[in-house]
């Protein structure tokens, strides 16, 4: 694990995995929660968690190295199904990338359990993790310049749900009409960092 | 529909509700907003007798014109510009009487960017996550205002001002920034470091609420290849592939791709949204605190 100062009042903590990032977002929160750790946002990303907000970053920065990696929490037992129609124009270019007829593609995106890594892009964006490595894809050439809301995708290690039409990259593979946000729920976002995703095909 | 609320006659180039924004939430990637000159929107409301949180207006170059169904008083500030009720001139920077069904006019930035219209009461559109801030970045809090739309005001508090006008800072005709360097300065080379921190860069017209885009010199890579995703603090430095710097302000995504060469100081970002295109920027590298 290694720390990295961020402006005055932010540290970047990096680690070697996406697992180990989740985990030490998990370890972070419950601090926060009970009390010992005292910031404003915890933002889990790829390979690192930012806290930001920090009284005291250096100090902080010298704990968590001191520390090791706690390990993972026991997840969440709630699992969020997604009904999804595997019907995206560009199912076909994954299932030639993964070396497979486009049914498996549905077969083998809906046999996966999920995790949200992180979010980011937009609000109710999860970059959601689970896929072994041999099904990474990379993103289009040419982005689209807009990819309608429910819109399930796939790019890099990742898949994700577009929560509204936006601009975007990622391999379109198919379509749900779950409402990843909604601002006047509670909670607004679906999905947050932890959360635990299933995908279901819908008849 | 009660009368205390404003009529929009004209609602300018771009004109949003802000007021301190929604931070908190970055983990589920909804940026911070709020009004970008964070000093002068508080002013304006302490000049109307608001208090720090109400919501303003937070006009973008040509200003805006506003029809209140009640009295009210207002105040402008931010941006110089010249004011109107009814056509005769009122003070900028100081408590304005508008009387009900009279207009009020906020004319084109003399210097500056943004002007702030805080009116007694505060605009009362339905807040988002704590906040009424416009978010142009994903779309959250009230779209900016359109010629025809109605914002509901507040009922004014019991707070009184003795200030009759007050002191604001010009706006800047050579913007420096101090940064501090990192998190990710070492995927840059020692010159381009060196050109970031002594080399005199413009204010591109491309900025916006999400960035301050500079032009100038390059900032070339010692290392390829892609950053993974993390998150970004307001003031980040990010630096695309085309080298030019972007300085992230209130509406900037909660996390990016590309790497962060240094962090402006926040005291010092209420200036970078008052810097019109073409203004030098120089970044001042600071040790930490």
């Amino acid at each position: 694990m290694r720390t990295l100062p961020v402006g005055d009042d932010a540290l970047l903590v990096e680690v070697s995995s996406g697992e180990e990032a989740q985990a030490l977002h998990a370890e972070l929160v419950r601090r926060r929660a009970e009390g010992s750790l005292s910031v404003r946002e915890i933002v889990p990303a790829a390979r690192t968690v930012l806290l930001d907000g920090l009284t005291d970053p250096a100090r902080l920065a010298a704990e968590l190295t001191a520390a090791e990696v706690p390990p993972a929490p026991p997840r969440a037992r709630e699992v969020v199904e997604l009904r999804v129609r595997y019907d995206g124009p560009d199912l076909a270019d994954v299932a030639a990338h993964w070396g497979v007829p486009p049914r498996e593609v549905a077969r083998i995106h809906a046999g996966t359990e999920f995790t949200v890594a992180f979010c980011g892009f937009a609000p109710g964006f999860g970059y959601l993790t689970g896929l072994p490595a041999r099904y990474d894809v990379p993103r289009r050439a040419t982005p689209r310049t807009a990819v309608p809301a429910g819109s399930v995708a796939l790019a890099g290690p990742y898949t994700g749900v577009y929560p509204r039409s936006s601009p975007g990259g990622w391999q379109l593979i198919g379509t749900t009409d779950a409402v990843l946000w909604d601002h006047a729920r509670v909670p607004a976002a679906l999905l947050s960092p932890g959360t635990r995703v299933r995908f279901v095909e819908a008849p | 529909m009660t009368d205390r609320a404003l009529f929009v006659v004209r609602a300018g180039a771009l004109t949003t509700v802000q007021d301190r924004g929604r931070p908190g939430h970055a983990h589920l990637g909804v940026p911070r907003s709020g009004a970008l000159d964070g000093p002068a929107a508080a002013l304006a409301n302490r000049l109307v007798g608001n208090r720090p949180e109400a919501a303003v207006l937070e006009t973008t170059l040509n200003g805006c014109a506003l029809r209140p169904r009640s009295t009210v008083t207002v105040a402008v500030t931010g941006a110089p510009c010249p004011v109107t009720v009814e056509g005769r001139p009122a003070s900028w920077g100081a408590p304005v009487r508008v009387p009900a069904g009279a207009l009020l006019t906020v004319g084109t930035a003399l210097s500056g960017v943004r002007s702030y219209v805080a009116v007694s009461g505060g605009i009362i559109v339905e807040p988002v996550l704590g906040s009424r801030s416009t978010d142009l970045l994903s779309g959250l809090g009230p779209p900016p205002l359109t010629d025809g739309a109605i914002l509901p005001l507040g009922t004014p508090t019991a707070l009184h001002t003795r200030v009759d006008t007050a002191p604001q800072p010009a706006p800047p005709t050579e913007l420096v920034l101090r940064v501090t360097l990192g998190p990710r300065d070492d995927w840059f080379t020692p010159e381009a470091v060196r050109a970031f921190t002594t080399r005199a860069f413009r204010v591109s017209s491309a900025s916006n609420r999400i960035g301050l885009r500079t032009d100038g010199p390059a900032l070339a890579r010692r290392l390829e290849g892609e950053l993974p995703s993390e998150g970004m603090v307001l003031g980040a430095v990010q630096v695309p592939p085309d080298g030019r710097p972007v300085v992230f302000l209130a509406d900037h995504p909660t996390t990016g791709g590309y790497p962060v060469i240094g962090v402006v100081r926040e005291p010092d970002l209420p200036a970078a949204a008052q810097a019109v295109p073409g203004t030098p920027v120089r970044f001042l590298a600071v040790r930490r605190r």
